[in-house]
């Protein structure tokens, strides 16, 4: 038998401290990399908000002798588009991705910009490099073309800020009705604690996009939903085991028992994760660049939702599971029952206990 | 475990693979030996599974209903109504108008005292739409009667004209032949929009000016002295309203008269020209209002060569419904040698003189090209649409950009899934076995869902594959260690398995059960991509608690009951 971790003692929660303070450093740097992004003028912005949020129209095009960046922006200056920007598809050695930003804010804005891109950057082209090939032929079976527009990405002010609004308003249900399940299998501190490391992670991830600028598209937000899913996976799997730990060993400590069980769940910890960091390894390395938002936002993802669940999630069960249960044991079951306790002045140690548990 | 709960189990196994992978790989006609052939098998998986515009290629356009424009028009056209109404009873107003500001539509009639007040409201609503209580809300004060549309009968109407307009942008997708378009309310209640999905249109530049075209047609009588007199014409739109004295009254318009001009399909103002020059009207006209017959009179309208035109010159020739050819004969009877115009979309596209009485039928000139021509009948045809619409949303995707994507994706899966399989038998060697049967088992299963479901392939779907797979890994891993567990703490082969599922599987259903609650949530709120991510989610779970349980327990049971075993031993 082959086997990663035999009878391993260590001892998770007494780096609690170290852990929370790794983190929160992590999500500083990321949020201080979007507030200064955003606050210096003239440079990028917090967030490198793909056409799908932002607006604008992106469109892909092969070319047969692909031209630089400069001759097309200056194709496209000549007919009067300004702040074209061409970027160049890493994967493939004669594509480009013409992006044109937003066109105004207004709500009449809409039209214009869903209509200029493709007719716009048609005319540009075919006024410098020659024409486009025929509608129902790719490039090498039309000799005469010059180039072939192969998709096109136009999003209007409106759409761009609901799909925007609604990724965030989906993202926070699903964040809720994860809690109400995990509070209602084990204990609302278990899920709170569990909701907040998956807090943690795509904040951290999210911090990685903004401080590379990784464009965020419609698949990151897949992915980010994807590591929400795993990263509650994983702290459902340790949790499970301190919940039948404790009933199997009543008289053990919470601390004691959250250390066994992680320990207990490494090895499975380390092969899941492990088997799935390497898969979406093989993503970032064969996926090409449709899906390198996606696989990079999973491997970040899938590293921290692991580690938030040993780091993050069980440190803050057992702080909070242990406040909450002295609590209780505090408060007599008369008191706790009825509002009985706030006349009783003998005992005022009840109250404020309860009133901190419930803090 | 008994030798016939195993029989049972692994019937019911094979009856699902078998099913499932059917439903993958085989075709959905009649059978014959050439679908299961290997190019057969690759054709029916082909037809079965339905790809994403993402990956197969298209067009897809959300598009807004400008259903303000629609009440406002109600507004104004009811307006207009009311004055007339008045006017005709002989009841002394001051005047009529509409008011369509910061999201009100409302009628508003001026009485020059309030003595006539009710008489004047009860006038208009005898004669008019106003009289719909369920639309309208009268009330009055001082001198005014005021007729409102309420917040509800506003969300009703945007409603109706939403459902209008996807049943004509379906009669005109029809009439050109777009291939299983998917056509359907999008976004939030309220938020009036459509979207359209056409596989394989790659430009969809001229879909979007034959759905955008409004095609409002309307005949109506131009001002002017006379034939043989020419028609009257003013150079600028401040010259014609001077010649109205200043201020245009309410039964009389100005607008644009495109003399031979070329108009295109779409027509109205929505089209950028591609040369502004071509687009100014050479003239404008005074017109009388209402119309004599519009659109929702008509019977037919088809293209047709124009008499002693080239070849691109076309003209729309129309004919009317029985109601509007009354009508529209008995007004031409009337109004011989006076001028009469073609209004399209608040456009004049041609004046003639009236020599005879008309009784059902009309042409449009305006050397149209014959695509333009068609085009145009078709919209007529269809109908005018209740309001204009714009497009917040335009994404193509060519065949080789998702053919691409789809290449990406595969070649990802399987390096992933290689590397998955070979950890598995190599660290839990037999049973790991166990662990890849389970795996392929899922995926078939999961794609002949997505196939029963009628759900299509997207990319993000392809994402949510992934973390099923990761899922039905991590389940197998979980009962294996747990086996290993209770093996380690001295107990029996067959009690360490028993105990091992049992429990491992509380921690599986308890994952699961989160993950689908949230991916629920997902699907109920999400659209597109989000969905298409939820849809493959939720199915690869609920499919993995059979896979990666169900099977991988029977397995085991399987194992443990073969002649001959040492009982002491298992591979895992």
């Amino acid at each position: 038998m082959i086997q990663f971790f035999k009878d391993v003692k260590i001892d998770w929660l007494a780096n609690r401290r170290a852990f929370i303070v790794v983190s929160l450093l992590l999500m500083l740097i990321g949020l201080a990399s979007a507030v200064i992004r955003q606050a210096v003028p003239g440079g990028t912005e917090a967030f490198n908000l793909g056409v799908d949020f932002k607006g604008g129209t992106v469109i892909t095009v092969q070319f047969r002798q692909r031209p630089t960046a400069e001759e097309i922006n200056r194709a496209m200056t000549k007919i009067g588009v300004k702040d074209a920007i061409i970027q160049p598809v890493a994967d493939k050695a004669d594509q480009d991705l013409i992006k044109l930003p937003q066109q105004g804010s207004g709500e009449g804005q809409n039209q214009a910009q869903v209509d200029i891109g493709r007719s716009e950057v048609k005319k540009a082209l075919d006024e410098a490099f020659g024409p486009e090939a025929a509608h129902d032929k790719d490039l090498n079976s039309d000799p005469q073309a010059a180039y072939k527009i192969l998709g096109t990405d136009a999003v209007g002010p409106v759409a761009g800020r609901q799909l925007r609004n609604q990724a965030i308003a989906v993202t926070l249900l699903a964040l809720l009705g994860i809690l109400a399940y995990i509070g209602f299998r084990f204990e609302w501190t278990y899920g709170a604690a569990a909701v907040i490391a998956v807090f943690h992670d795509v904040l951290v991830t999210l911090g990685f996009f903004s401080i590379f600028q990784w464009e965020i598209s419609l698949t990151v937000i897949a992915a980010l939903l994807t590591l929400v899913g795993f990263s509650v996976n994983d702290t459902i799997v340790v949790f499970d085991r301190i919940r039948e730990n404790r009933r199997l060993h009543r008289r053990e400590s919470l601390y004691d028992i959250t250390n066994d069980a992680i320990n207990q769940t490494l090895s499975r910890t380390v092969i899941t994760s492990g088997l799935v960091f390497l898969s979406v390894l093989a993503m970032v390395l064969f996926g090409g660049e449709v899906l390198f938002g996606f696989s990079v936002a999973l491997l970040i993802g899938i590293l921290f939702g692991t580690y938030s669940s040993i780091a993050i999630a069980s440190p803050i069960m057992v702080w909070w599971q242990k406040r909450v249960e002295a609590a209780n044991l505090r408060t007599p079951p008369v008191a706790r029952s009825s509002s009985t306790s706030a006349a009783r002045p003998a005992s005022p140690r009840p109250r404020a206990g309860a009133r901190r548990a419930g803090a | 475990m008994k030798k016939k709960n195993l029989l049972q189990r692994v019937i019911i196994i094979v009856v699902i693979t078998l099913v499932g992978l059917y439903i993958v790989i085989g075709p959905r006609h009649r059978p014959t030996r050439s679908d299961f052939t290997w190019s057969g098998i690759k054709n029916s998986l082909r037809n079965n599974i339905h790809l994403g515009l993402d990956l197969k290629g298209g067009s897809h356009l959300v598009m807004r209903v400008k259903t303000d424009e629609y009440l406002k028009r109600l507004a104004d056209g009811n307006a207009l109504a009311a004055e007339k109404a008045a006017k005709d009873a002989g009841l002394p107003i001051k005047g009529a108008r509409a008011n369509t500001t910061g999201g009100n539509y409302q009628v508003i009639v001026e009485a020059n005292d309030g003595s006539q007040l009710q008489a004047i409201r009860d006038e208009v609503q005898k004669k008019t739409d106003l009289n719909d209580s369920s639309v309208w809300g009268a009330s009055t004060s001082g001198n005014t009667v005021t007729w409102s549309i309420s917040g509800t009968a506003q969300r009703y109407l945007s409603q109706q004209a939403v459902d209008q307009a996807l049943k004509i942008i379906d009669s005109r997708l029809n009439a050109v032949g777009v291939v299983e378009p998917v056509l359907q309310t999008h976004g939030a209640t309220g938020s009036n929009q459509i979207l359209l999905q056409m596989p394989g249109i790659q430009d969809p530049e001229r879909i979007k000016s034959l759905l955008g075209s409004e095609s409002r047609l309307e005949l109506v009588h131009v001002i002017s002295p006379p034939s043989p007199s020419p028609i009257q014409k003013y150079a600028t739109e401040q010259e014609a309203i001077q010649s109205l004295g200043g201020t245009v009254p309410s039964n009389r318009r100005v607008v644009p008269y495109f003399d031979r001009d070329e108009p295109t399909a779409g027509g109205g103002a929505q089209q950028p020209s591609p040369d502004p020059n071509a687009k100014k009207p050479s003239s404008y006209v005074v017109i009388e209002v209402p119309s004599v017959v519009d659109g929702s009179e008509l019977r037919n309208a088809s293209a047709i060569n124009s008499r002693g035109g080239g070849t691109d010159d076309y003209q729309i020739q129309f004919s009317l419904k029985p109601n509007g050819a009354q009508k529209f004969g008995a007004w031409t009877g009337a109004n011989i040698n006076e001028y009469m115009g073609v209004l399209l979309n608040d456009q004049i596209k041609s004046i003639a003189f009236i020599k005879s009485q008309i009784s059902d039928s009309g042409e449009i000139s305006g050397r149209f090209t014959k695509q333009s021509a068609e085009d145009l009948a078709v919209t007529l045809r269809s109908g005018a649409l209740p309001a204009r619409i714009e497009y917040l949303e335009e994404r193509t995707v060519g065949p080789s950009l998702g053919a691409d994507s789809i290449k990406a994706g595969v070649t990802a899966s399987l390096v992933g899934l290689a590397l998955v399989v070979s950890f598995m038998l190599f660290y839990y060697r037999g049973s790991g076995i166990n662990a890849v049967v389970a795996l392929l088992l899922n995926m078939i299963l999961m794609m002949a869902g997505l196939i029963i479901f009628g759900a299509t392939l997207t990319l993000p779907g392809i994402a949510g594959i992934i973390l099923t797979v990761g899922m039905a890994v991590d389940s197998n891993v979980l009962i294996f260690e747990r086996i290993r567990e209770e093996l380690r703490t001295g107990k029996t082969v067959a009690s360490a398995v028993e105990q091992g599922f049992a429990r491992a599987f509380v921690t599986i259903i308890d994952t699961h059960v989160t993950t689908i609650i949230s991916s629920l949530f997902l699907f109920v709120f999400g659209t597109g991509p989000i969905r298409g991510f939820a849809v493959t989610l939720v199915l690869g779970l609920v499919i993995n608690l059979f896979s990666a349980v169900y099977v991988s327990r029977t397995i085991f049971i399987w194992l443990l009951n073969r002649e001959g075993r040492r009982p002491d031993a298992l591979s895992i």
